[in-house]
């Protein structure tokens, strides 16, 4: 089983300390415009935990060399750490062995990576991509570049007034055409949970195989890919605090033996004539260039980290500032929550009458709060409720309550300012 | 430290909650679209142009106060001047807005434009402000007679 599930020994809310995980994280010390900072802009990147930040610098000071190539010593202490990084991400996702790791700059490459595959040797002109209406639009815009070389169709099941994708809904259009169903996890936007495990079954039985965009998943929710049966599964090493620039795509050994490279370049070949080049073997084949070797590294104790504090806590904790969060909010004057799933991670998006988000996000920054605002790369999701904006808190392992009430009341600054 | 007030004052407050001439010019000579991908504010100004002069300028469009205030306050600005004055007026209120955040803004010759003077204290929200300026010059690089600032 994963390290999830050993690392996550029946952990209650009530047992979680979250004063002793806050005090792992440098940056939650500072202050910002004289206020003590409160961070809540988890679902666009996290703040990283002091072993993330010891172990990148360790091996710039210590073992700093390049990888797979070197007969001297740096260079295997490097390999070592960064294959380790691998196996540690493997063993986050349940995956069954680190070769269905391939490392990525983060999530939105790992899905361009089967994207641009499925474009030069799965699909045609007339076949269907799947999609849902809450993606991000990492998970949109590639595959509207394979349709446009393919002449494939991009089909999108819509969503509920709620926010939610109704499984009837991703049934029906799962049709002989589709080729493959890409969705989120975890909407970014909304923080609506999908079905996914439904989803995958449903396709499955229609042998389409089904890309997962786990981004706003990963850090939250215990996760085993091998259990949810998906064929891919896409991550980024920044949302679960470990260092940017760095992902992963999960595919089955199967899939990732078919798919064509990505890039060509060095690492990813086993020898190179000018008539013939044969590749790597996986996962490398994927993985041309000098990879993010800190990056690997950072993120592969970033993912031990986290199965460390436990999925299942981290889980339990979100909801409760989940529950406590749209409590408080419901109760502000003139705020509206978007997106009201049943199953939901630690997100709230909020309008505020007669308020833009931007005007909210520039107080509240005044405040010491940071909350996203904007359309949140998922213009369609805008579009569907009208909005041309929302502002968005997103929770984190290290947030609390008290962090969420300090949101509340420079609401109501908001309110004073405006009237 | 930087006041909440020098961002948003009270004209600012009161063009956001009643904009002046916002509303659709049905016999418009000109009609530019602005767009600010960072928030998702849009905007629509249209314009009358009679000879070298703006005979007539109005928007529509959703945005935050700082945007929509200063599509309000730029054209009752620009109403009845030359697009050469309405360039060298965008000059000027360009420089209100980008100057060093640490030197008090000079709003000389700005008239009530001046108020914009805190924004360049909030470095995020330049873009909102200059958005209906930015759309003011596609209207006015419709002809080429018209000079350019950069």
């Amino acid at each position: 089983m994963s390290a999830v599930t050993k690392a996550a020994p029946e952990a209650h809310a009530s047992a979680y300390d979250v004063e002793r995980v806050r005090a792992e994280f440098p940056i939650l010390s500072r202050s910002v415009y004289g206020k003590p900072l409160v961070y809540l802009d988890n679902a666009n990147t996290t703040q990283k935990p002091r072993v993330v930040i010891d172990a990148v610098r360790r091996y710039y000071e210590e073992e700093n060399a390049n990888i797979h190539r070197g007969t001297h010593w740096l260079s295997e202490k490097a390999t070592e750490a960064y294959e380790g990084g691998r196996e540690k991400v493997a063993r986050f996702l349940g995956a069954t062995s680190p070769k269905e790791i391939v490392f990525t700059r983060g999530t939105t490459e790992a899905i361009n990576l089967v994207a641009a595959g499925f474009a030069r040797e799965y699909l045609q002109a007339g076949d269907e991509i799947l999609i849902t209406g809450l993606e991000h639009h990492s998970n949109i815009v590639p595959w509207q570049l394979a349709c446009e070389r393919t002449g494939a169709k991009l089909v999108v099941v819509p969503i509920t007034d709620e926010g939610e994708v109704p499984v009837d809904e991703f049934e029906k259009r799962l049709t002989p055409r589709t080729k493959l169903a890409a969705v989120s996890h975890v909407s970014n936007a909304l923080g609506t949970v999908n079905p996914v495990k439904t989803f995958i079954a449903l396709a499955h039985a229609r042998k389409v195989p089904v890309l997962v965009d786990g981004a706003q998943a990963a850090p939250h929710l215990p996760l085993d890919v091998v259990d949810l049966g998906c064929d891919f599964y896409a991550i980024s090493g920044h949302k679960m605090y470990g260092p940017t620039g760095i992902g992963a795509l999960y595919g089955t050994e199967a899939w990732l033996e078919k798919l064509p490279p990505y890039q060509g370049g060095g690492d990813m070949i086993s020898s190179v004539t000018f008539e013939k080049t044969t590749y790597n073997v996986l996962p490398w084949k994927f993985e041309a260039g000098t990879a993010n070797i800190a990056g690997g590294i950072g993120f592969g104790v970033a993912a031990d980290w986290l199965s460390g504090v436990g999925l299942a806590a981290v889980a339990a904790h979100e909801h409760d500032l989940l529950l406590h969060g749209t409590r408080q909010l419901s109760m502000v004057p003139g705020l509206t929550i978007v997106g009201r799933a049943k199953e939901k991670a630690g997100v709230i998006s909020f309008v505020l009458e007669n308020v833009h988000p931007h005007d909210i996000g520039t107080i509240l920054d005044r405040e010491g709060i940071a909350i996203r605002t904007g359309h949140h790369c998922a213009q369609p999701v805008m579009d569907r409720f009208g909005l041309p904006a929302t502002a968005r808190a997103s929770f984190g392992l290290y947030n609390t309550r008290a962090e969420v009430d300090a949101l509340v009341n420079a609401l109501a600054k908001v309110r004073k300012v405006f009237g | 430290m930087t006041d909440l007030r020098d961002l948003y004052q009270e004209v600012i407050l009161d063009h956001n909650k009643s904009p002046h001439n916002y509303r659709e010019m049905t016999d418009a000579t000109r009609m530019a679209l602005g767009y600010n991908p960072l928030c998702g504010d849009k905007m629509k100004l249209y314009a009358k142009i009679e000879g070298d002069r703006i005979a007539d300028v109005t928007f529509q469009g959703s945005g935050c106060a700082i945007s929509k205030a200063s599509a309000s306050i730029m054209t009752d600005a620009i109403k009845g001047k030359t697009l050469a004055e309405a360039e060298a007026l965008y000059g000027k209120f360009h420089d209100l807005l980008t100057g060093p955040p640490d030197v008090k803004a000079d709003g000389a010759g700005l008239g009530k434009l001046a108020v914009f003077s805190g924004v360049r204290e909030f470095p995020a929200r330049v873009k909102c402000a200059t958005l209906a300026w930015h759309t003011l010059q596609t209207v006015l690089k419709n002809t080429q007679d018209v000079a350019k600032t950069e």
